[in-house]
């Protein structure tokens, strides 16, 4: 199997090259996860929320097609133009097509994980079309050219000294400046002049609203915002799963999404788009990119339900000690392991694995998507599918083999522990990779079994 | 009490009997000093967790069929591995026979939860005068609802905890995090070694950092790979299993001299 990318075991391990920088990623997400904790304390009614909204999802996605129906027919009444998008080439060429007829070649984005999905910035770069990210975490990858690690906290990856290098090579601040007010005002005066001067803003969706035909984007900053007010063409992009039926389903996502994603009780603006303002034109497009699939999928449909507040990230205690581009997918994590496989399976044959299957995630999962029990079924899929590397095929056979036969077992285990007491280097080597952080259990001289064989019988 | 009119079946999950006699020991006599009557099938071997976390469960069916003929005379099967007990109760299937699937399923127990939930044992009379830890393995507390989990907004309970607790001369120690997983993982702690490995040395410094003397848990598989860091540190802190604690005979307390 040939791979373009670094699985999630290598790059992690790089990752962890440098222990001190894992302790500071792993408790700067942790901090997250920790006033997620408190802000959802506050709440008595935090588990039936939760409910309510897997409940809510539940319905979409059993209501789908009839839903989309109702808001492509509500937001056209609103004047907005609604495109349909099967896969991500078509959704860039949409927006493409879109922005070559205004004859625009610069447009502002406000954070928008589909885009990423669909390598858009690349692809309208290709094509002549400058696209500057407005959110500061985006900003800062993008000036650095990598995506974002975190779907919620895009540079959560990089410390106040990488901001100050990057923004004194692109944005002439002074060298060695790590004050974060200093910083963001540099990034601030930046950006003003791109949303002043650009007439397309893009923008992402996190809930359309199938009863009004609106749509709302939630962010901290205001950029979507400014950047939507001030453009002559507002297209904004969705994943169709985003659909809620009724506006007042609004009323338990936003308590629930800002809360999980940060312990903030709500974002800062949670903006409301239903009609063009007068002169302005508003574009929805509603791709689908793998998503059909995903729905037929009866074990993995749930995984539709998310909302990207990213809480399952700040509690992974992997993702946490591997960062988010070792997941090698837009969407990263645990949620990003289960979506990314429906993509593509052989590239991302890795990230089911790349857990221990603790359970952390389902359980802080705003709309309790059984995330780590996907993950189990994805991996059955993959081995099924041929996904898996030989070796590990023929490893595991050996075992099922041994463990299938009892006497085959106790004579194995006879053998090997023998063996790790008389020529301990046979075990002790750097072929196992066990051995190489930590010791070998002691092998005791009788198994259980023997001794039960001797004592009781 | 007396409870020698139940059947109970010790399941001693592979590893524990390969690496770790003195933990089926000391499951076996714990129960036995609870009252209970316990048979030790001899053909048994492994859950099939192994290879079915790694997603070849289709290569446990010969797993199952000798964990059920095992077990089948049994009322009820006890395990000193939460993570074991979760995968039967999740996933032993038996081909073609669903029902036999679940009267096996719906008999297994982990040894805290037997003792707690079967036997409604509140208070063991055991001697263990040290400073401990407690590490939660994550199949036994989201799994098999142990203890309650920090993640939800629910009412706390502990059911090791409740146990170790009434223990003599324990003193249980506070974790900034106490549940956060070790990182262990079944193949994951191979095939991820560098996240699995560096997992396990933060739960290991949350402990020392608390002055922890023992490590302990109800899942082996968990403390193995503590174990296996903390001896590469040469570190004086050790691990033990629950049920160690648990049978460790009460001491003759010496009357004071006046």
């Amino acid at each position: 199997m040939s791979k373009a990318v670094i699985e999630h075991a290598e790059a992690s391990e790089t990752f962890n090259k440098d222990e001190s920088y894992v302790d500071w990623h792993d408790e700067t997400l942790w901090f997250v996860r920790k006033k997620r904790d408190i802000s959802s304390k506050l709440l008595p009614e935090w588990e039936e929320l939760r409910e309510t909204a897997s409940q809510i999802k539940h319905y979409v996605l059993s209501h789908m097609d009839d839903l989309l129906e109702t808001f492509e027919k509500n937001a056209k009444a609103n004047g907005v133009h609604v495109h349909w998008a099967a896969d991500a080439k078509e959704h860039n060429e949409i927006v493409l097509a879109i922005l070559k007829q205004r004859k625009v070649d610069k447009m502002v984005k406000s954070k928008s994980m589909l885009t990423e999905e669909c390598h858009m910035n690349e692809f309208l770069s290709q094509n002549g079309i400058e696209v500057i990210d407005t959110d500061l975490g985006e900003r800062i990858v993008q000036l650095r050219q990598e995506p974002p690690s975190h779907i919620v906290l895009p540079a959560i990856h990089l410390k106040k000294k990488d901001i100050g290098d990057l923004f004194h090579e692109h944005l002439g601040t002074d060298a060695g400046a790590t004050d974060p007010q200093y910083l963001t005002e540099a990034a601030r005066q930046h950006l003003r002049d791109k949303f002043l001067t650009r007439r397309a803003a893009l923008t992402g969706v996190n809930f359309a609203v199938a009863e009004t035909g609106a749509f709302v984007v939630c962010t901290n900053e205001g950029n979507a915002d400014m950047g939507a007010h001030l453009a002559d063409v507002h297209i904004a992009c969705m994943g169709f799963e985003k659909i809620i039926p009724l506006q007042a389903h609004l009323g338990v996502f936003l308590r629930l999404l800002a809360r999980s994603a940060t312990g903030q009780p709500i974002t800062t603006y949670s903006s409301h788009f239903k009609t063009p303002r007068q002169g302005q034109e508003m574009h929805l497009v509603i791709v689908d990119n793998g998503r059909s699939t995903q729905l037929g999928r009866a074990d993995f449909r749930n995984s539709l339900k998310c909302i990207r507040c990213g809480a399952c990230m700040n509690t992974c205690p992997v993702y946490r000690r591997s960062g988010g581009h070792s997941y090698h997918n837009a969407v990263a994590g645990p949620i990003g392991s289960i979506l990314a496989p429906n993509l593509d399976m052989t590239k991302n044959a890795d990230l089911p694995f790349a857990s221990t299957l603790c359970g952390s995630c389902s359980n802080v999962c705003p709309v309790k998507i059984d995330i780590h029990d996907q993950l189990y079924k994805w991996r059955q899929v993959l081995v099924q599918g041929g996904h898996v590397p030989q070796a590990k095929e023929i490893g595991i056979k050996a075992m099922s083999m041994v463990l299938s036969q009892p006497r085959f077992y106790q004579w194995s285990g006879r053998l090997g522990r023998s063996v790790m007491r008389t020529l301990p280097f046979m075990v002790n080597n750097s072929l196992n990779p066990w051995y190489k952080q930590r010791e070998m259990p002691e092998p005791p001289k009788e198994s259980f079994r023997d001794w039960y064989v001797r004592n009781r019988k | 009490m007396d409870y020698s009119h139940l059947k109970i079946g010790l399941f001693i999950p592979c590893y524990v009997d390969q690496f770790y006699p003195q933990v089926g020991i000391a499951t076996l006599e714990l129960l036995e000093k609870l009252g209970c009557k316990v048979g030790f099938p001899l053909n048994q071997t492994c859950c099939g967790q192994p290879m079915a976390n790694s997603g070849f469960e289709h290569l446990t069916k010969d797993c199952n069929n000798l964990f059920y003929d095992s077990f089948a005379e049994f009322d009820y099967v006890v395990s000193p591995s939460g993570s074991c007990v979760l995968h039967i109760k999740d996933h032993l299937k038996l081909e073609n026979r669903p029902e036999e699937s679940q009267k096996v399923r719906r008999k297994v127990y982990e040894l805290i939860e037997f003792i707690t939930d079967v036997l409604k044992i509140e208070e063991i009379a055991a001697d263990f005068p040290h400073r401990v830890g407690l590490h939660q393995g994550c199949h036994g507390q989201r799994g098999l609802h142990l203890s309650q989990m920090s993640e939800l907004n629910a009412a706390p309970y502990n059911k090791p905890e409740n146990l170790l607790k009434k223990v003599h001369g324990l003193e249980l120690v506070d974790l900034d995090r106490k549940d956060e997983c070790c990182g262990f993982g079944g193949t994951f702690c191979v095939s991820e070694e560098a996240v699995s490995v560096k997992m396990g040395k933060d739960r290991v410094a949350d402990h020392i950092r608390h002055n922890a003397e023992y490590i302990t848990g109800s899942d082996m598989s968990c403390l193995l790979h503590l174990e296996g860091i903390l001896k590469r540190k040469n570190s004086a802190v050790q691990v033990k299993h629950i049920a160690e604690i648990l049978n460790s005979a009460i001491k003759q307390i010496p009357v004071p001299n006046h």
